[in-house]
């Protein structure tokens, strides 16, 4: 498992000095369904001195094939990732599950080839997770946010397990003016997502979203808030099918003050009257 | 023992839809989680444990050869005899020809996954030996004439209301209005039905936790008390085990015994652990007349070598499936075979074959979470994902998936064609689901609609509205 915050040589300094350039990977998910969530990441780096590039080369991380036992495609579009982004400071992605496929499988993926190795080492152990890099690598502490909610957290699977990405978000939430956090009992479970998965074995799926659904519903919090859009669009939708009048977040879009827009699955227009 | 891997979706979908299953599962949580989360709380060095453990097993296993000859050479000189068997129906057909040896008509049986495998209670009935098993959730659905859904806790799926039924049907010589409640009540009323089975038995078969090399003993961990029975009431005493059970010292096999109740009952140790060594000798009160170790490869030590190697340090604690979501939902018998859950979803078709169980690496979410409470640091997510790759080179995984990958693919690695495809996808549903926010049906994207509305994308790209932005030079 992971050692995300201590990799092996050459590390990045963990306070950078001056502006460290950071490349933004804004996951397919994000620039397809939710493109706030990206402006929200953007708006959170800036703010915290980052000058950010959006390199046009990217399309997804590689997930989709990687796990589905399809490692050529894999590589191919890892390699594609690794050119756009290894000139850069810092790759940050607004998901810990692709900021932990980079981290964590990228290397593996090139095992046979020494000199992609190398390039996918270096960029492996400057990716981040947002909320990872802000306080791990940045040291911020406080975000200028104000949200009137109760919300609660799902930990998602790979940024927790992959990445121990579990206090940071939590602790840039304590910042947030008028915010309170309803733990979720069972924060660490899967949500049923997994990718391909939910729809492979949609029975399945439903039935550990069903229980997550129930188990946020219970917290009596008026908001759900995760890191990872997959698992945030998964959520959404049962609680929307359940008719429960949870709103969906990605805590980016808490931390940036940026909550004016529709929540996940909402019509547009429609205005969050808690939130105000 | 036959398997319905194949049938995975079907057998998942039966078992969600069964609602006393579903009743029975929950106590997975309360039973197993919560209860190895405290004890692992109150050992600091539970981690390093988790390294020594593994050192011991890869040790172990990087030099099978030699600490199984050791065991063996041990084993004979305590006057026992180990028997190597390949396949299913060797074991089967050694254990039967000790049991002929000894005119047995009953065997009493400890808890072993290993018999399951090899499907020795079906062929010992058929030969005329009946098998008892002694283990209470052993003999429960030995009563329901069910496999068991757990390796450690063989009965989990089967409520309480429905063992009083069983017991009042089998049990009828038993006062009908007795209570039947509590765990207890079913203990002893197990108990006294098994008393006089154990004297009468004659040959009495238990698996093994650990097989000791420098010894030759084997050990068996239970919490009934009922594997001393076995192994020491019948006349001779068979252990079945598969070969990867061995550990070199009682040192090592003392190390992993902290990890393996901690990690499968949340107890710090078992009730009992017993250690067997050869026969009852002429100055011993009792034991049995003869020591038998049937040890079984089948196909184990075709693992070695390969990327499925780590998956040969298991000590069958069922930690990972306690801590599965896909295990709770669907419960032990939907995987199909012997060893449910993520540790089955890896050896099942290792041992079985990808063809026939290729359904149960696919069957994750790749969550982790059986990895992070893995005593043995077994990388399970990354074996079941070996085994994808597996089936996509060898062209089994099914070609609506295969022409998805491919046209995924295919925009993947063309970015400007990828933007103008996101850009096209991302406008279309963002216009038709603004009104709702929300798609409760959509084509093509049944598998997400059947059980869940799909949230509808804003309406433009990332891309496009950062291209935008820059264009305008500043910030949005």
């Amino acid at each position: 498992m992971a050692h995300p915050q201590s990799p092996d040589s050459d590390p990045p300094s963990p306070k950078p000095a001056g502006s460290p350039k950071v490349g933004l990977f804004v996951t397919c998910l994000v620039d397809m369904f939710r493109p706030s969530v990206g402006f929200a990441a953007l708006k959170l780096l800036e703010d915290a001195g980052c000058t950010v590039i959006v390199p046009a080369e990217q399309t997804c991380c590689g997930q989709p094939a990687f796990n589905s036992g399809d490692n050529k495609d894999t590589r191919a579009v890892a390699a594609q990732v690794i050119a756009a982004f290894e000139g850069l400071d810092y790759v940050v992605a607004p998901s810990g599950s692709c900021a932990g496929m980079i981290r964590e499988h990228y290397p593996e993926l090139f095992a046979d080839d020494p000199a992609m190795a190398q390039r996918a080492q270096h960029v492996a152990k400057r990716t981040y997770e947002l909320t990872s890099f802000l306080v791990d690598v940045l040291g911020v502490t406080k975000v200028d946010a104000a949200l009137k909610a109760t919300v609660t957290y799902h930990d998602s699977c790979s940024g927790l397990r992959e990445l121990e990405v579990k206090a940071q978000p939590r602790r840039l939430l304590s910042g947030v003016t008028g915010l309170k956090l309803a733990e979720l009992p069972g924060a660490e479970v899967c949500c049923g997502f997994g990718g391909t998965f939910c729809v492979k074995y949609p029975e399945i799926s439903d039935k550990m979203v069903t229980n997550k659904a129930e188990e946020i519903v219970a917290t009596g919090a008026d908001t759900l808030l995760a890191g990872d859009l997959g698992c945030l669009l998964n959520m959404a939708g049962k609680l929307k099918r359940l008719g429960a009048p949870t709103k969906v977040r990605h805590v980016a879009e808490v931390l940036a003050g940026m909550t004016d827009g529709p929540a996940i699955g909402d019509p547009a227009g429609s205005v969050s009257g808690e939130e105000r | 023992m036959q398997s319905t891997s194949k049938q995975f979706k079907d057998n998942a979908h039966h078992a969600l839809n069964d609602a006393t299953l579903q009743r029975a599962l929950l106590n997975v949580k309360t039973g197993f989680q919560e209860k190895r989360a405290q004890v692992v709380a109150g050992l600091p060095e539970f981690e390093a444990l988790r390294d020594t453990g593994r050192d011991i097993k890869n040790h172990v296993l990087a030099n099978l050869d030699f600490y199984l000859e050791r065991f063996e050479e041990n084993v004979t000189a305590n006057g026992g005899h180990v028997h190597w068997c390949r396949t299913p129906a060797e074991a089967r057909e050694k254990i039967l020809e000790i049991c002929k040896r000894r005119e047995a008509k009953t065997v009493t049986k400890g808890k072993s996954m290993v018999a399951e495998e090899i499907g020795l209670n079906e062929y010992l009935e058929e030969n005329g030996v009946e098998p008892i098993e002694t283990d209470l959730g052993e003999y429960i659905i030995q009563l329901r004439h069910e496999p068991p859904s757990h390796i450690i806790a063989p009965a989990i799926h089967v409520t309480r209301e429905q063992i009083a039924e069983d017991f009042r049907r089998e049990h009828t010589d038993l006062d009908p209005n007795r209570r039947l409640e509590e765990p207890r009540d079913f203990t002893d009323e197990a108990r006294a039905k098994l008393r006089d089975r154990y004297f009468a038995a004659d040959v009495g078969i238990t698996g093994a936790n650990f097989l000791i090399a420098e010894t030759g003993s084997t050990v068996i961990v239970t919490n009934e008390g009922n594997g001393d029975m076995t192994q020491l009431l019948g006349k001779a005493h068979v252990v079945i085990a598969s070969l990867e059970k061995i550990v070199p010292t009682l040192e090592d096999a003392s190390t992993i015994l902290r990890l393996l109740a901690r990690s499968a009952t949340g107890q710090e140790m078992s009730v009992y652990t017993s250690f067997s060594t050869g026969p009852r000798r002429s100055e011993d009160m009792d034991g049995p007349e003869e020591f038998h170790v049937v040890l079984l490869d089948n196909g184990r030590s075709a693992m070695l070598g390969t990327e499925f190697q780590d998956m040969l340090r298991c000590i069958r604690c069922a930690a990972c499936m306690n801590h599965c979501p896909v295990y709770a939902a669907v419960g032990g018998h939907a995987y199909g075979w012997v060893y449910p859950g993520p540790m089955g979803s890896v050896l099942t078709p290792s041992l079985i074959g990808v063809e026939e169980a290729g359904h149960l690496p696919n069957a994750s979410t790749f969550c982790g979470r059986c990895e992070s409470v893995c005593p043995m640091r077994i990388p399970l997510p990354k074996m079941m994902r070996h085994y994808r790759q597996r089936e996509h080179e060898k062209g089994l995984n099914p070609q609506k998936a295969r022409a998805g990958l491919a046209l995924w693919s295919y925009f993947a690695t063309r970015p400007g064609l990828y933007r103008l495809a996101t850009r096209i996808a991302s406008g279309l549903l963002g216009r038709l689901g603004k009104v709702n926010g929300r798609f409760t049906s959509l084509p093509l994207a049944s598998g997400w609609t059947s059980v869940r509305d799909l949230p509808a994308p804003e309406g433009r790209t990332f891309h496009d509205l950062y291209r935008e932005r820059q264009a305008k030079g500043g910030r949005a």
